[in-house]
């Protein structure tokens, strides 16, 4: 669960142990419940498709943490990352994965369309970038209303193709609204390098409509944790839109079928990532150093994440299906 | 056919030889989409084409649907023949822009003087667990707009005939392929040949029941015949193949032979293709008809993720039987 309200930390990291530790644990749950994803769609017990965020924990857990609960918050189709750091409940999130009433839509949804209003989760998406105009949309309510809430919007650097982004970026800055558009770029756009498909440098495209930008190692969730919470402040205290571009891997294929990848990147650049910047390791290994954790700690963290995940899951699978007379419901509010 | 040889393809097969045969025969024909290359798009539909035909007419493009649709109408008023391929029929929400108020209506407004000749390869149905925003089949907004043409193949046969004569014509037209389809095998002639637009085809004839269906509901329909058989009903599955131009003649005379009509289709029932294609064999054969013509399409909600949930907005077999038995006033 999340805190109403948190402080800001400096990129070294200064603040509260606990508060690493809770991003610690945030980072463990979503690779565990990632990990189940996986297995649970390999066993064919989950329909549908599943895109899986291992390797890009950082960048939802950085952010989210520097968020209040009523903040918002829109995902794509790799969303579960999202969803579990803006403070989605790990049991109602499997159900919803399987098709089960008990889901966060009623089963109407599935993997790409989680949606909770209580931890301000606008929902995910599955039309790629389709998700821009409704986060903007609700900064620009939040300031209608004067809340002081922010909206944030992730996407992945395929999104940069379309074209409403732009005019969104462009009516934040002319209208001033609380958005952070966060760009995932985990460098494919499905099976596709994005070298090849995106022109130029991200960053000169929200600097060309006035609007902070600023790139960081989505692999380190103290250093996106750090570059979110500016921006956040920034926004809450009336000052506009900003764009983070977070760097970072996907460790699966594009969804969990995409198993031969060679034709498009090479095995070594997954061993490498894997290897050298996983986002959990990159954490326990400062938390270690910096004597902020002890391995005994950190375990207990694991397996006490790993316990709710499997009561999660196992809550998901005995949870029965909606029944057909649902199907018409919810068309019209 | 005359003699030449026939082989057992997919769906996806078939598209690739039509497109394939079209590429090697006119320089000027080229594909164009998300992930079409190397990947040969996510349902492996084009793969290896890239290898044949090279980066310059198998193009990878960004994820910006409008933006390379409307290249693929100023390529087409400009000598090339593209072929734009659309990963899902959901996406031509995007597009609409570009394929509506430029594609269809540049050869018109200009009064005959530019032409569009593009094709635009797309998706439709459900039944992959998909949910809303990669489930629907759209078929029907594009059948509502002149100057587009609209291809539902449901044959691997028809896919490749259907699609070379997509390529060869001078007009935008949409070719719609169902996702379940694309393992579905059927037999295909070796090398050349075409299918007429506004050609219906007899799927299988029969006496006393017609069942108009297209593109993934002719195979339903051709289910829900085979149990109708069992009870002695006699069902005849006719397949428009083109919403438009739409082969109106061949609907209303096997409605007309059989004095019963069903017509389904896996766009939604209300305001769809059903609803025009049933107009017409109302009109056409009203005086030859027992019963009224009745209509089956998708439920009038968005297409849900759950299994049980998605199973019930899709027509099915049973559903196509139990409509046919009431109207023959059998069993
Ligand atoms: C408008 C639209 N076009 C195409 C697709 C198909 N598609 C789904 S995910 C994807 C790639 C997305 O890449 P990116 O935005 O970088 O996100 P990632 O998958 O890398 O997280 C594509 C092309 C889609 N869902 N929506």
């Amino acid at each position: 669960m999340k805190t109403e309200t948190k402080q800001t930390v400096t990129a070294s990291g200064t603040g509260s142990s606990e508060k690493w530790l809770r991003m610690y644990r945030g980072m463990e749950m979503i690779r565990l419940f990632e990990e189940q994803v996986n297995e649970l769609y390999t066993r064919a017990v989950m329909p549908g498709l599943a895109h899986l965020y291992i390797g890009e924990e950082a960048v939802a857990v950085g952010i989210c943490d520097a968020l209040h609960r009523d903040d918002y918050i829109t995902s794509t189709h790799r969303g579960h990352g999202h969803c579990l750091a803006k403070g989605a409940a790990t049991d109602r999130m499997f159900a919803e994965l399987l098709g089960k009433e008990a889901g966060y839509c009623r089963g109407k949804g599935g993997s790409m369309h989680i949606a909770d209003p209580a931890s301000g989760n606008l929902g995910a998406n599955a039309i790629v970038g389709g998700s821009a105009g409704i986060a903007t949309g609700a900064a620009f309510s939040a300031k209608h209303r004067g809340t002081k809430q922010v909206a944030v919007c992730f996407f992945g650097e395929g999104a940069l193709g379309q074209g409403l982004l732009y005019e969104v970026m462009n009516l934040a800055r002319l209208w001033n609204l609380p958005v952070i558009y966060v760009c995932e770029n985990n460098m494919y756009n499905e099976y596709t390098h994005f070298s090849e498909t995106t022109a130029g440098e991200i960053l000169a495209r929200p600097a060309a409509f006035g609007i902070p930008a600023e790139s960081v190692d989505g692999q380190d969730v103290r250093a996106v944790h750090a570059a979110a919470s500016h921006m956040i402040e920034e926004a809450r205290a009336g000052k506009g839109p900003s764009f983070l571009l977070c760097n970072t891997y996907r460790y699966h294929g594009h969804h969990v079928g995409d198993v031969s990848r060679e034709y498009y990147r090479a095995k070594q650049e997954e061993v490498q990532w894997k290897a050298e910047r996983d986002p959990i390791k990159v954490l326990s290994g400062w938390l270690l150093g910096e004597k902020i954790a002890t391995q005994a700690q950190l375990d207990e963290i694991h397996s006490q994440a790993k316990s709710e995940i499997d009561a999660a899951v196992a809550f998901a699978l005995q949870a029965p299906y909606p029944g057909t007379d649902q199907v018409g419901e919810d068309v019209y509010a | 056919m005359p003699e030449v040889a026939v082989r057992e393809l997919t769906m996806a097969e078939a598209v690739r030889e039509a497109l394939s045969e079209e590429m090697r025969r006119d320089p000027t024909v080229f594909i164009m989409g998300e992930d079409v290359a190397e990947a040969g798009t996510p349902f492996k539909v084009l793969s290896g084409m890239v290898e044949e035909f090279g980066k310059t007419r198998v193009i990878d493009t960004p994820i910006s649907e409008p933006g390379f649709t409307g290249i693929g109408v100023g390529a087409a008023m400009t000598g090339l023949r593209p072929v734009v391929d659309i990963m899902f029929g959901d996406f031509l929400t995007l597009v609409m822009d570009q394929l509506v108020n430029q594609a269809a209506k540049v050869h018109y407004m200009s009064g005959g003087a530019w032409k569009v000749p593009m094709v635009l390869r797309t998706t439709l149905g459900a039944s992959r667990r998909s949910a809303a925003q990669h489930s629907q089949s759209l078929h029907a907004w594009l059948s509502h707009v002149p100057g587009l043409k609209v291809v539902l193949p449901s044959t691997p046969y028809d896919a490749k005939g259907l699609l070379k004569t997509a390529i060869r014509d001078d007009n935008p037209v949409i070719f719609f392929e169902d996702k379940m389809m694309f393992r579905m095998k059927g037999p295909v002639p070796v090398g050349d040949y075409t299918i007429p637009f506004g050609l219906a085809d007899i799927k299988r004839e029969g006496e006393d029941i017609s069942i108009v269906a297209t593109s993934s509901m002719v195979q339903v329909a051709l289910g829900a015949a085979t149990m109708l058989e069992e009870i002695g009903i006699s069902a005849e599955v006719v397949d428009p193949r083109t919403t438009w131009p739409l082969d109106e003649k061949t609907l209303i005379e096997s409605a007309k032979k059989t004095s019963r009509a069903i017509v389904l289709d896996e766009g939604y029932e209300k305001y769809g293709v059903t609803a025009e294609i049933a107009s017409v064999i109302a009109t056409g054969a009203f005086y030859d008809l027992d019963a009224p013509v009745k209509r089956i399409g998708a439920m009038h909600v968005p297409i849900p993720f759950s299994p049980p949930l998605e199973d019930a907005t899709i027509p099915t077999e049973k559903m196509v039987f139990e409509a046919a038995r009431a109207m023959c006033k059998r069993g």
